[in-house]
Parts: C-alpha cells; structure tokens; sequence
C-alpha cells in the first residue's frame, strides 16, 4: 500500500514541492538502475557484504586471531568451512573480519578523496587563469604515476601500514576527481542559470558550492563507484606487497602474501581471501557499469 | 605555422613543468622515510664523528632547495645514486633489469591488442545481445581481479597440478648465462645467438606472465575499442556504405574502423604504460628478474635510492609515453589538425 503510494507520489508528472521532485527524480534512477541485472547483482554482493562485515564479530564462528596450532592448514569441513591457515586460524572468520578492514580503507579513501577533487576540480574550472593553470600542472604530476608505483614509494617513505596506505592511495587517486570535475564546472560555468545568480550578487565561492558542486556530483558518484575496485585492488596489492595491512591483521591481500609459501600444497588458504576481493570489486564494477548507464546517457 | 611554434613550446613547457613535479615529489619520497640515510650508510654503530662526516659528504647538511638542486643535476647525468643492497650505482641496476619488464610488457601488448580490438568490434557489432554481454562481463571481471592473483592460480593449476607449464622464473636454470647478453631481452639474444633451444625456454617461460598481464590489459583495450566502434557505426557514412550494398565485413574493417584507429593509437599508448604497474605485482608472483622485481625488493629493504629511481622512470616512461600518444593523435588525425 505505502509502496504504491510512494510510487504515484514520486512518479507525478506535475510536482507539488521540491523535495518531491528531487524523491521523483531519484526514484526514476532506480528504476532504471533496477533493469540492469548486472547492477543490481554486484548491488546485492556489496550488501551482503557490507553487512557480513559490520556484523562480523557475530557471525564469525571464531575469534579471527585465535590460533590452534594442533589444526594447521585443515582443509575445509563442516567445523572451518574454508580450512584453517598455517596457525589454525579459522579461514572463514578471517575472511569475515578482512572485509571491515578492506571496506574501511575504501571508504576512508574515498571520504579523502571525494570532497578534494570535488573542491579543487571546481575551484579550477571555475576560476579559471592562472588558478586553473597551476592546479591542473599539480593534477598531470600526480597523474604521471602509475597508481600503484606511487603509492609503494609513499608508503615505503612513510611506514607500513595501514593508515600510511590510505593516505597513499588517496594522494594517488584524487587527480582524475579533480580533472572530472573541473570539466563539469566548465560547462556548467557558462549556463543562463550561473550568470543570474552572479547578476543577483551571488559571491562566487556561493555559487561554486550551492550551485556547482551539487551537479558535479552524479557523475563523481559514478567515477567514485568504478574506483572502488581500483582502490580495493590497489589496497589488496599493497597488503600483498607486505606494504599496507601488517601481519596479524587479517586483511585479505596481506593473507595472500603469507598464503604464497604453500599454494602448490594447500591452494585453499591464498584463494579464498582472491576470490573474496575479486568478488567484492567485480560487484563494485558491476554496479559501477549500470549506475553510468543511467546518470550519464552521454557514454552510451 | 606561428600558431604551430606556440602550440608546441606550449606543450614542451608542460612536459617540462611535468617532469619537474616529477623530480619534486621523489625527491621528497626520498627524504621523509623514517630511516636516516645516512646511518643506512655508514651502519648503526659507526662513531658520531664518522656520521657527521658522512653527513657533509652526502650533503645533507645543506638546506633542502639546494639538496634538491644538487639532485636534479645527478639525475640529468644520469646518476640515481647507489645501492645499498646490491652495491652498484642505481642506473646500473635499472639498465639490467629493465630489458625483462620491457620483453613482458611488449608482448603483453601485443597479446592484448590481437585479441582486445576484435573483440571491442565484435562487441559494438552485435551491441545489446549475448555476445555484447559476455564479452562486458569477461572485461569487468578483467578489471575486478588483482594480477597477483590470477597470476598465484594459474601457477598452481598449469605448473602445479597439469604440470604443463615451466614453473616461475625466466628461464630454466640450464640456459643461464648460456646466451650472450646483447639486448637484455632474452628472447631476441637466443635468436641473435643462433641458440633455438634458449629461445624456446625463454618463449616457454614468457607464457603464463604474458597471458596474465595481456589479459589485464585486452579489459581496458576492448571497452575502449567498443565505445569508439560504437559512434563510428553511429556516422552517416556507415548508412552510405551499407546503403551501396557492402558487405557487413567491408562496412565494419573498411570504412568504420580506420576512423577509430588514431583513438586506439592513444589507448595503446596508455595501456603500455599501465602495463608497467601490472608488471610489477607480476614479477613478484613469478619470480621475473624485471624492474619490478628490483623495486619490490628494494622496497622490503627500506633501500630508498632504487625505490625513487625505479619509480621516477617509470613515471618518465608515463610521460613520455603520454605525450607521444597525444601528437601521434594530432598528426594522424585530421579532425584535431
């Protein structure tokens, strides 16, 4: 009932208030985001495991750093559904407790990331000159390494670790954020809309921020879904590299790397964790895909 | 012409600003790591007398812009200092290790683009049916999983479990050190030596580092090429040629795909250079005394002067590569002239 509603509510051709026209608008987006099996398949993959890892240490059938050294290397059973790595940890809980550690990296880097290329995409697109000029030189220096080469160097200078990490990648990912969103402003900055509220006495760091950066972000959402992956990878790369998470933690690239000894004999402990990140970031592709299909009709 | 003349010292003067940044920021990668360069050099226990002497020696008493000054002109002359596991100059290591990831990655290339572009046409071709899909979801998945992975699996089933491939390294311990070393790169100097048997091994040995890294790349290539296919069959020359009666073949190799080459020119040039970070982790799994092999192990090491020089040409090789695929753009392009 609220459901059918909602739907004749949000779907009105003739809107009564803003808020509905914004609920409209975001309702038409998920409806065609809802054809696309594939995106709501990777959809559905990140929930669940957004929701395996925040729930964690309640599904988690044992303590992640529990060691039992009398059951080294099990193979899996009904007891450990993924076997037991080379200290009889249970594979499954590390699996479970990983993913808080991977999804908080994303996240954290994208929480950097986001709101910096958004602010200095904006501020050169719309200012323009020298600004534009000397930002975007800073922007193709960031651009000219691979990302994952630089984020080791970084990390390598910094210390190992896991905050060190994030702060690698997020140095390394902002440029195309920022490249994306200046030539967003660009054309945003020459429409009727924007001169009329220059007109009215709009400063222009008002405008930037109400009347700009607001439209900038759909296609930053979409940029920040495709990314995901990238991030997930390069974080796992970095684990794998001994350079991001360290030892006892149970990140899933760092568990990989120490798996590596003994693959050829007990393959299960260093795939599991592989099969999980690419899992998570084949989701995030997934729906990274569908959602630029519906936002941004000019790429197709 | 004036135009031309500004356009390029417009471009050049990027470049250069680029490559300046470039310095700056090894630079400072190389001077906030925690270990003290200069008791990594003369070791823990060495008498404050020696260290302070070391210290002018290595000119890190001077003030920062002129340390940085001091090593911009060693990298002009090609010195990226020593180090200090290996003991040789930087240079020299890189000039060693280099032609392995070079071999890796060209081949990869190519690899990539034989299979990538078909496909990408295919793709746009049947736009929207099974075909299409299958081949996105093989790309996606190319994108989602991390190379080492997928380099750790197929190790354990074709050289673990079918035992049909040679395992990790370049080549069997036999042929070491048997062909001349002329090239570095293993494959030309086995031919060049008349030696068929080295060749093979190397041939055989390139084959699972090669497929992995190609197939990380054919995803970007293929979606690329897709996207670019798709507005070409979108142009009303297209209708014009099919109208006249071609055939589908001719339509799609003879008229739409020569206007997306220039575009695939580019995207090749930049796969090329991501290929490079790819080489790195693949290295790694496989034990391929290449660049990133160096890199890596440096970086375990804490050894500073092999990190910034491995990475400072590999950002180099970024640029260079970027800027070549930019006025390879403008020359063959005639829409951009």
């Amino acid at each position: 009932m609220i459901q059918t509603s909602f739907r004749n509510w949000a779907l009105d051709e003739t809107p009564a208030s803003r808020s509905q026209a914004n609920w409209g608008r975001r309702y038409r987006i998920w409806l065609s985001l809802k054809s696309n099996p594939l995106a709501m398949i990777g959809l559905g993959i990140i929930l669940l495991f957004a929701l395996l890892s925040l729930f964690a240490p309640l599904i988690a059938p044992y303590d992640p750093s529990l060691q039992n050294l009398g059951n080294r290397l099990a193979r899996p059973s009904a007891g450990h559904w993924f076997g037991t790595d080379e200290l009889g940890r249970d594979i499954l809980s590390r699996i479970l407790f990983g993913g808080r550690v991977t999804l908080g990296m994303v996240v954290s880097v994208v929480a950097v990331v986001a709101p910096i290329g958004l602010a200095v995409g904006c501020v050169a697109g719309y200012m323009g000159g020298v600004v534009d000029s000397a930002l975007m030189r800073i922007t193709d220096v960031f651009l000219a390494f691979p990302r994952l080469i630089l984020a080791l160097a970084f990390v390598a200078a910094l210390k190992p670790g896991v905050e060190s990490a994030i702060l690698a990648i997020a140095l390394t990912a902002w440029p195309p954020y920022a490249r994306l969103a200046r030539a967003e402003t660009m054309t945003i900055r020459n429409t009727d809309y924007v001169a009329a509220y220059r007109l009215t006495g709009a400063s222009r760091w008002r405008i930037m921020l109400r009347h700009i950066a607001p439209l900038c972000v759909p296609s930053l959402i979409v940029r920040t879904t495709l990314d995901m992956s990238s991030i997930i990878i390069t974080a796992a790369s970095l684990g794998f590299l001994g350079m991001g998470a360290q030892a006892p933690s149970p990140e899933w690239g760092a568990m990989i790397a120490t798996a590596k000894r003994f693959i050829f004999e007990q393959w299960w402990v260093a795939t599991i964790p592989g099969i999980a990140i690419f899992m998570v970031s084949l989701a995030f592709n997934f729906l990274g895909d569908g959602l630029r299909d519906v936002l941004d009709p000019k790429q197709n | 012409m004036n135009a031309r003349i500004k356009n390029l010292s417009s471009l050049l003067g990027s470049v250069f600003l680029t490559l300046l940044g470039l310095t700056v920021i090894t630079f400072m990668i190389g001077r906030v790591m925690p270990v003290d360069p200069v008791i990594a050099a003369v070791g823990d226990n060495a008498p404050e007398a020696v260290i302070a002497r070391a210290r002018i020696e290595m000119g890190l008493d001077q003030p920062v812009v002129i340390q940085f000054l001091h090593y911009l002109a060693q990298i002009v002359q090609g010195d990226l200092g020593k180090s200090i596991l290996t003991r040789n100059p930087v240079a020299t290591d890189i000039a060693r290790y280099f032609p392995a990831t070079l071999e890796l990655a060209t081949a990869a290339l190519i690899l990539a683009a034989v299979i990538g572009i078909p496909l990408g046409v295919w793709a746009a071709v049947r736009q929207g049916s099974y075909v299409d899909q299958t081949i996105r979801v093989i790309c996606l998945a190319g994108h989602s999983v991390p190379v080492f992975v997928l380099a750790m699996i197929s190790l354990l089933v074709f050289y673990a479990v079918l035992g049909i491939a040679p395992g990790p390294g370049r080549q069997d311990i036999i042929f070491q050190d048997m062909v001349p070393h002329i090239t570095g790169i293993l494959t030309i100097d086995s031919l060049i030596a008349g030696d068929w048997d080295a060749f093979h091994d190397a041939l055989v040995h390139m084959i699972q580092p090669v497929c992995i890294l190609a197939y990380f790349s054919m995803a970007y290539i293929t979606r690329m090429t897709r996207a670019f296919m798709l507005d070409a069959l979108k142009g009303e020359f297209i209708i014009t040629a099919r109208a006249k009666g071609l055939s589908a073949v001719a339509v799609v190799w003879k008229h739409a795909f020569p206007t997306v080459a220039v575009q695939l020119v580019t995207v090749l040039a930049l796969t090329y250079a991501g290929l490079l970070e790819g080489a790195v982790v693949t290295e790694t799994v496989f034990s391929w005394p290449g660049l990133g092999q160096y890199l890596t192990i440096s970086l375990m090491n804490a050894d500073m002067n092999p990190v910034v020089g491995a990475t400072l040409l590999i950002g180099l090789i970024y640029v260079v590569l970027n800027l070549l695929a930019d006025t390879l753009y403008k020359l063959l392009d005639p829409r951009v002239r």
